[in-house]
Protein backbone atom coordinates (compact mmCIF):
# COMPACT_ATOMS: atom_id res chain seq x y z
CA UNK A 1 0.00 0.00 0.00
CA UNK A 2 1.02 3.68 -0.65
CA UNK A 3 -0.03 6.65 1.73
CA UNK A 4 -1.69 9.77 0.33
CA UNK A 5 1.18 12.14 1.72
CA UNK A 6 -1.13 15.19 1.44
CA UNK A 7 -3.49 14.29 4.77
CA UNK A 8 -0.49 12.52 6.41
CA UNK A 9 -2.00 12.85 10.10
CA UNK A 10 0.22 14.32 13.06
CA UNK A 11 0.91 10.65 14.26
CA UNK A 12 2.22 9.04 11.43
CA UNK A 13 4.43 12.20 10.98
CA UNK A 14 5.48 11.23 14.84
CA UNK A 15 6.20 8.59 14.62
CA UNK A 16 8.55 9.10 11.02
CA UNK A 17 10.25 11.83 13.11
CA UNK A 18 10.66 9.33 15.99
CA UNK A 19 12.23 7.42 13.15
CA UNK A 20 14.76 9.91 12.33
CA UNK A 21 15.72 10.66 15.87
CA UNK A 22 16.48 7.15 16.87
CA UNK A 23 18.25 6.03 13.47
CA UNK A 24 19.98 9.68 12.82
CA UNK A 25 20.77 9.07 16.87
CA UNK A 26 22.52 6.18 16.68
CA UNK A 27 24.36 7.60 13.64
CA UNK A 28 25.54 10.99 15.42
CA UNK A 29 26.80 8.59 18.57
CA UNK A 30 28.93 6.63 16.06
CA UNK A 31 30.23 10.30 14.18
CA UNK A 32 30.85 11.29 17.95
CA UNK A 33 33.01 8.14 18.50
CA UNK A 34 34.89 8.50 15.43
CA UNK A 35 35.74 12.28 15.41
CA UNK A 36 36.26 11.98 19.29
CA UNK A 37 33.95 15.00 19.89
CA UNK A 38 30.49 15.94 20.72
CA UNK A 39 28.11 15.94 18.09
CA UNK A 40 24.48 17.32 18.47
CA UNK A 41 21.41 16.54 16.03
CA UNK A 42 18.29 18.85 15.60
CA UNK A 43 15.05 17.48 16.14
CA UNK A 44 13.83 15.62 12.57
CA UNK A 45 12.16 17.08 10.68
CA UNK A 46 9.27 15.38 8.25
CA UNK A 47 8.70 17.12 4.94
CA UNK A 48 6.90 16.93 2.53
CA UNK A 49 7.46 18.96 -0.73
CA UNK A 50 6.65 19.36 -4.23
CA UNK A 51 9.44 19.06 -6.61
CA UNK A 52 10.00 22.05 -7.47
CA UNK A 53 11.32 23.45 -4.16
CA UNK A 54 13.48 19.92 -3.73
CA UNK A 55 16.56 21.54 -5.38
CA UNK A 56 16.29 24.39 -2.95
CA UNK A 57 16.20 22.75 0.13
CA UNK A 58 20.06 22.45 1.06
CA UNK A 59 20.51 26.11 1.27
CA UNK A 60 20.30 26.73 -2.62
CA UNK A 61 20.34 24.83 -5.59
CA UNK A 62 24.20 25.83 -6.84
CA UNK A 63 25.86 25.75 -3.40
CA UNK A 64 28.93 23.11 -3.21
CA UNK A 65 28.16 20.17 -1.50
CA UNK A 66 29.44 16.59 -0.67
CA UNK A 67 26.88 13.76 -1.22
CA UNK A 68 27.20 10.73 0.19
CA UNK A 69 24.35 8.36 -1.66
CA UNK A 70 23.45 5.06 -1.01
CA UNK A 71 20.48 2.14 -1.46
CA UNK A 72 18.58 0.33 1.06
CA UNK A 73 16.95 -2.91 -0.08
CA UNK A 74 15.58 -5.99 1.76
CA UNK A 75 11.71 -5.75 3.54
CA UNK A 76 12.36 -1.64 3.16
CA UNK A 77 13.52 -0.10 -0.35
CA UNK A 78 14.58 3.44 -0.83
CA UNK A 79 17.57 6.15 -0.63
CA UNK A 80 19.55 7.19 2.02
CA UNK A 81 21.72 10.37 1.35
CA UNK A 82 23.70 12.16 4.09
CA UNK A 83 24.94 16.14 2.77
CA UNK A 84 27.81 18.14 4.16
CA UNK A 85 28.71 21.67 3.21
CA UNK A 86 32.09 21.53 1.44
CA UNK A 87 33.79 22.77 4.51
CA UNK A 88 32.27 20.89 7.00
CA UNK A 89 33.62 17.91 4.89
CA UNK A 90 37.20 19.31 5.02
CA UNK A 91 37.01 19.95 9.00
CA UNK A 92 35.46 16.25 9.56
CA UNK A 93 37.62 14.32 6.96
CA UNK A 94 40.69 16.63 8.39
CA UNK A 95 39.56 15.24 12.21
CA UNK A 96 39.41 12.06 10.62
CA UNK A 97 42.85 11.64 9.11
CA UNK A 98 44.91 13.64 11.99
CA UNK A 99 45.43 16.92 9.88
CA UNK A 100 45.34 20.38 10.90
CA UNK A 101 43.02 22.53 8.79
CA UNK A 102 45.13 23.79 5.61
CA UNK A 103 44.41 26.49 3.69
CA UNK A 104 44.04 24.05 0.43
CA UNK A 105 40.28 23.48 0.96
CA UNK A 106 39.72 23.12 -2.64
CA UNK A 107 39.49 19.24 -3.99
CA UNK A 108 39.54 16.21 -2.05
CA UNK A 109 42.07 13.67 -2.68
CA UNK A 110 41.46 10.34 -3.52
CA UNK A 111 42.25 9.01 0.45
CA UNK A 112 39.94 11.81 1.80
CA UNK A 113 37.26 10.46 -0.72
CA UNK A 114 37.64 7.13 0.50
CA UNK A 115 37.63 8.39 4.07
CA UNK A 116 34.31 10.78 3.23
CA UNK A 117 33.17 7.19 1.59
CA UNK A 118 34.19 5.10 5.03
CA UNK A 119 32.02 8.11 6.92
CA UNK A 120 29.27 7.49 4.96
CA UNK A 121 29.03 3.67 5.53
CA UNK A 122 29.68 3.70 9.01
CA UNK A 123 26.94 7.25 9.46
CA UNK A 124 24.44 4.99 7.30
CA UNK A 125 25.08 1.54 8.94
CA UNK A 126 24.18 2.68 12.12
CA UNK A 127 21.62 4.16 10.68
CA UNK A 128 20.06 1.20 9.28
CA UNK A 129 20.45 -1.09 11.82
CA UNK A 130 18.71 1.05 14.62
CA UNK A 131 15.98 1.16 11.92
CA UNK A 132 15.77 -2.91 11.80
CA UNK A 133 16.39 -3.28 15.16
CA UNK A 134 13.16 -0.86 16.22
CA UNK A 135 10.93 -2.05 13.08
CA UNK A 136 11.86 -6.05 13.00
CA UNK A 137 12.49 -5.67 9.58
CA UNK A 138 15.57 -6.91 7.37
CA UNK A 139 17.45 -3.55 5.96
CA UNK A 140 20.74 -4.06 3.42
CA UNK A 141 22.18 -0.61 2.84
CA UNK A 142 24.25 -0.89 -0.44
CA UNK A 143 28.34 0.61 -0.57
CA UNK A 144 28.05 4.28 -0.81
CA UNK A 145 28.83 6.56 -4.11
CA UNK A 146 29.63 10.11 -3.31
CA UNK A 147 29.56 12.63 -5.71
CA UNK A 148 30.57 16.70 -5.07
CA UNK A 149 28.88 18.67 -6.99
CA UNK A 150 25.72 21.04 -6.88
CA UNK A 151 23.09 20.59 -4.08
CA UNK A 152 20.20 20.92 -6.51
CA UNK A 153 21.77 18.15 -8.41
CA UNK A 154 22.80 15.86 -5.59
CA UNK A 155 19.16 15.84 -3.85
CA UNK A 156 17.42 15.80 -7.18
CA UNK A 157 19.01 10.95 -7.30
CA UNK A 158 16.53 10.07 -4.62
CA UNK A 159 13.94 12.66 -5.79
CA UNK A 160 14.03 11.48 -8.85
CA UNK A 161 13.58 8.08 -7.49
CA UNK A 162 10.52 8.96 -5.93
CA UNK A 163 9.35 10.86 -8.94
CA UNK A 164 8.64 7.39 -11.07
CA UNK A 165 5.67 6.91 -8.49
CA UNK A 166 4.50 10.59 -6.92
CA UNK A 167 4.26 14.21 -7.64
CA UNK A 168 5.91 14.62 -4.09
CA UNK A 169 8.92 13.52 -1.79
CA UNK A 170 8.66 12.97 1.70
CA UNK A 171 12.29 13.19 3.41
CA UNK A 172 13.31 12.49 7.05
CA UNK A 173 15.82 15.33 7.55
CA UNK A 174 18.12 15.42 10.71
CA UNK A 175 20.57 18.23 11.00
CA UNK A 176 24.12 17.11 12.71
CA UNK A 177 25.72 20.01 14.79
CA UNK A 178 28.90 19.97 16.26
CA UNK A 179 29.37 21.11 19.81
CA UNK A 180 29.64 25.00 18.82
CA UNK A 181 26.01 24.86 16.56
CA UNK A 182 27.97 24.58 13.22
CA UNK A 183 26.18 22.71 10.87
CA UNK A 184 27.86 19.57 9.96
CA UNK A 185 25.67 18.00 7.72
CA UNK A 186 21.99 16.82 6.87
CA UNK A 187 20.49 12.71 6.91
CA UNK A 188 17.77 12.51 4.69
CA UNK A 189 16.05 9.13 4.78
CA UNK A 190 13.44 8.81 1.52
CA UNK A 191 12.24 5.54 1.52
CA UNK A 192 10.55 4.33 -1.59
CA UNK A 193 6.39 4.98 -1.84
CA UNK A 194 5.73 1.62 -1.59
CA UNK A 195 8.09 1.31 1.88
CA UNK A 196 6.30 3.80 3.75
CA UNK A 197 3.20 1.21 4.07
CA UNK A 198 5.40 -1.64 5.19
CA UNK A 199 7.40 0.71 7.47
CA UNK A 200 4.32 1.75 9.22
CA UNK A 201 2.86 -1.51 9.89
CA UNK A 202 5.91 -2.93 11.21
CA UNK A 203 5.70 -0.57 13.92
CA UNK A 204 1.73 -1.12 14.07
CA UNK A 205 0.44 2.40 12.81
CA UNK A 206 -1.77 0.89 10.24
CA UNK A 207 -2.85 -2.40 10.19
CA UNK B 1 18.28 41.77 -19.45
CA UNK B 2 14.63 41.21 -19.02
CA UNK B 3 13.17 39.76 -16.34
CA UNK B 4 14.76 36.49 -14.86
CA UNK B 5 12.32 33.52 -14.55
CA UNK B 6 13.37 30.29 -12.64
CA UNK B 7 11.99 26.78 -13.65
CA UNK B 8 12.34 24.41 -10.54
CA UNK B 9 12.68 20.73 -10.78
CA UNK B 10 9.76 18.78 -12.89
CA UNK B 11 8.01 22.61 -13.80
CA UNK B 12 8.74 24.82 -17.10
CA UNK B 13 7.97 28.18 -18.25
CA UNK B 14 7.52 29.35 -21.55
CA UNK B 15 7.73 33.59 -21.95
CA UNK B 16 7.92 36.49 -24.69
CA UNK B 17 11.01 38.61 -25.17
CA UNK B 18 12.37 39.81 -23.10
CA UNK B 19 13.14 36.90 -20.52
CA UNK B 20 15.75 35.10 -19.11
CA UNK B 21 14.72 31.27 -18.32
CA UNK B 22 17.32 29.51 -15.87
CA UNK B 23 17.12 26.38 -13.98
CA UNK B 24 19.70 25.48 -11.09
CA UNK B 25 21.62 22.21 -10.44
CA UNK B 26 20.42 20.20 -13.24
CA UNK B 27 21.56 16.99 -12.34
CA UNK B 28 20.57 13.65 -14.43
CA UNK B 29 17.48 15.83 -15.51
CA UNK B 30 16.97 17.15 -18.47
CA UNK B 31 16.84 20.26 -19.12
CA UNK B 32 14.85 21.38 -22.82
CA UNK B 33 15.58 24.94 -23.98
CA UNK B 34 13.33 26.14 -26.78
CA UNK B 35 13.54 29.44 -29.14
CA UNK B 36 11.69 31.04 -32.00
CA UNK B 37 14.18 33.47 -32.98
CA UNK B 38 11.61 35.07 -35.55
CA UNK B 39 9.16 36.14 -32.55
CA UNK B 40 11.99 35.38 -29.78
CA UNK B 41 9.58 33.48 -27.90
CA UNK B 42 11.58 31.25 -25.19
CA UNK B 43 10.50 27.96 -23.47
CA UNK B 44 12.43 25.62 -20.94
CA UNK B 45 11.73 22.72 -19.69
CA UNK B 46 13.70 21.10 -16.40
CA UNK B 47 12.38 16.51 -16.73
CA UNK B 48 13.12 14.13 -14.08
CA UNK B 49 12.16 11.24 -16.19
CA UNK B 50 12.06 9.88 -19.41
CA UNK B 51 8.75 8.55 -20.35
CA UNK B 52 4.98 9.42 -19.04
CA UNK B 53 3.88 5.82 -20.69
CA UNK B 54 5.76 4.35 -17.81
CA UNK B 55 4.21 5.71 -15.19
CA UNK B 56 0.47 5.63 -13.39
CA UNK B 57 0.53 9.03 -12.14
CA UNK B 58 1.05 11.38 -14.90
CA UNK B 59 -0.95 14.82 -13.13
CA UNK B 60 2.43 17.03 -13.78
CA UNK B 61 3.33 16.79 -17.57
CA UNK B 62 6.44 18.61 -17.25
CA UNK B 63 7.95 15.93 -15.01
CA UNK B 64 8.25 13.96 -18.11
CA UNK B 65 10.42 14.24 -21.30
CA UNK B 66 7.77 13.68 -23.66
CA UNK B 67 4.59 15.48 -22.18
CA UNK B 68 6.94 18.30 -20.99
CA UNK B 69 8.35 18.95 -24.66
CA UNK B 70 4.44 19.19 -26.34
CA UNK B 71 3.14 20.92 -23.27
CA UNK B 72 5.60 23.51 -23.58
CA UNK B 73 5.31 23.70 -27.48
CA UNK B 74 2.06 24.45 -27.29
CA UNK B 75 2.58 26.69 -24.34
CA UNK B 76 4.90 28.98 -26.49
CA UNK B 77 2.52 28.96 -29.79
CA UNK B 78 -0.41 30.13 -27.17
CA UNK B 79 2.41 33.41 -26.92
CA UNK B 80 2.82 33.77 -30.41
CA UNK B 81 5.40 31.81 -31.38
CA UNK B 82 6.13 30.07 -35.20
CA UNK B 83 5.70 26.11 -34.80
CA UNK B 84 8.20 26.00 -37.80
CA UNK B 85 10.68 27.96 -36.67
CA UNK B 86 11.68 26.46 -33.50
CA UNK B 87 14.48 24.97 -32.46
CA UNK B 88 15.78 23.45 -29.20
CA UNK B 89 18.99 22.89 -26.91
CA UNK B 90 19.58 19.91 -24.64
CA UNK B 91 21.60 20.42 -21.02
CA UNK B 92 21.76 18.25 -18.16
CA UNK B 93 21.14 14.21 -18.31
CA UNK B 94 24.18 13.35 -15.72
CA UNK B 95 24.92 10.60 -14.31
CA UNK B 96 25.72 11.96 -10.47
CA UNK B 97 26.97 8.69 -9.02
CA UNK B 98 28.21 5.71 -10.18
CA UNK B 99 26.67 2.89 -9.10
CA UNK B 100 27.77 0.21 -9.91
CA UNK B 101 24.94 -2.13 -8.54
CA UNK B 102 21.77 0.18 -9.85
CA UNK B 103 21.47 -0.46 -13.86
CA UNK B 104 17.98 1.21 -13.50
CA UNK B 105 19.68 4.39 -11.06
CA UNK B 106 22.70 4.54 -13.54
CA UNK B 107 21.23 5.34 -16.92
CA UNK B 108 18.51 7.66 -15.93
CA UNK B 109 19.96 10.68 -17.63
CA UNK B 110 21.30 9.54 -20.51
CA UNK B 111 17.65 7.88 -21.14
CA UNK B 112 16.35 11.10 -20.61
CA UNK B 113 18.39 13.35 -22.48
CA UNK B 114 18.36 10.08 -25.49
CA UNK B 115 14.27 10.54 -25.06
CA UNK B 116 14.54 14.24 -25.49
CA UNK B 117 16.16 13.80 -28.52
CA UNK B 118 13.54 11.44 -30.06
CA UNK B 119 10.88 13.02 -29.05
CA UNK B 120 12.24 16.09 -30.53
CA UNK B 121 12.69 14.29 -33.77
CA UNK B 122 9.57 13.29 -33.58
CA UNK B 123 7.89 16.43 -33.10
CA UNK B 124 10.17 17.96 -36.38
CA UNK B 125 11.60 20.27 -34.05
CA UNK B 126 15.47 20.95 -34.86
CA UNK B 127 18.22 20.19 -31.67
CA UNK B 128 20.67 22.65 -32.55
CA UNK B 129 22.93 21.74 -29.79
CA UNK B 130 23.45 20.08 -26.67
CA UNK B 131 25.39 19.62 -23.32
CA UNK B 132 24.37 16.10 -21.88
CA UNK B 133 26.09 13.42 -20.31
CA UNK B 134 29.06 13.69 -18.09
CA UNK B 135 29.10 13.14 -14.11
CA UNK B 136 28.08 16.93 -12.89
CA UNK B 137 25.43 19.09 -12.53
CA UNK B 138 24.56 22.02 -14.54
CA UNK B 139 22.64 25.74 -14.37
CA UNK B 140 21.32 26.76 -17.91
CA UNK B 141 20.31 30.09 -18.75
CA UNK B 142 17.97 30.60 -21.66
CA UNK B 143 17.92 34.35 -22.62
CA UNK B 144 15.35 35.86 -24.91
CA UNK B 145 17.50 38.35 -26.84
CA UNK B 146 19.64 36.08 -28.60
CA UNK B 147 18.59 32.23 -27.80
CA UNK B 148 21.88 31.52 -26.50
CA UNK B 149 21.85 29.03 -23.47
CA UNK B 150 24.59 29.92 -20.80
CA UNK B 151 25.76 26.54 -18.89
CA UNK B 152 27.59 27.25 -15.20
CA UNK B 153 29.07 24.06 -13.61
CA UNK B 154 31.38 23.75 -10.36
CA UNK B 155 34.52 22.64 -11.58
CA UNK B 156 34.06 22.15 -15.48
CA UNK B 157 33.74 25.51 -16.79
CA UNK B 158 31.22 28.56 -18.43
CA UNK B 159 29.88 27.69 -21.92
CA UNK B 160 27.12 28.89 -24.11
CA UNK B 161 25.65 26.86 -26.77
Amino acid sequence: MSLNFGNLNNYVIDVLKEIGNIGAGNAATALAKMLNKKVDMEVPKVKVMEFKEVTEMFGGAELPVVGLFLKMNGDLDGSVMFILENNAAHTLVNILMGKTNDANNQGFDEIEMSALKELGNILAGSYMSSLSTLTGLNIMPTVPEIAIDMAGAIISVPAIEFGKLGDSVLYIETAFIDGSTRALGDFFLVPDMDSYGVLLRALGVIS
Amino acid sequence: MGTIIKVGMADMHAARHPAILTTLGLGSCVGIALYDRSTRTVGLAHCMLPDSTQSKNVSNIAKFVDTALEGLVSEMLKLGANKTRIVAKLAGGSQMFNFAHSADLMRIGYRNATMAKEKLEMMRIPLVSEDTGGSYGRTIELDSSTGMLLIKTIGYGIKEI
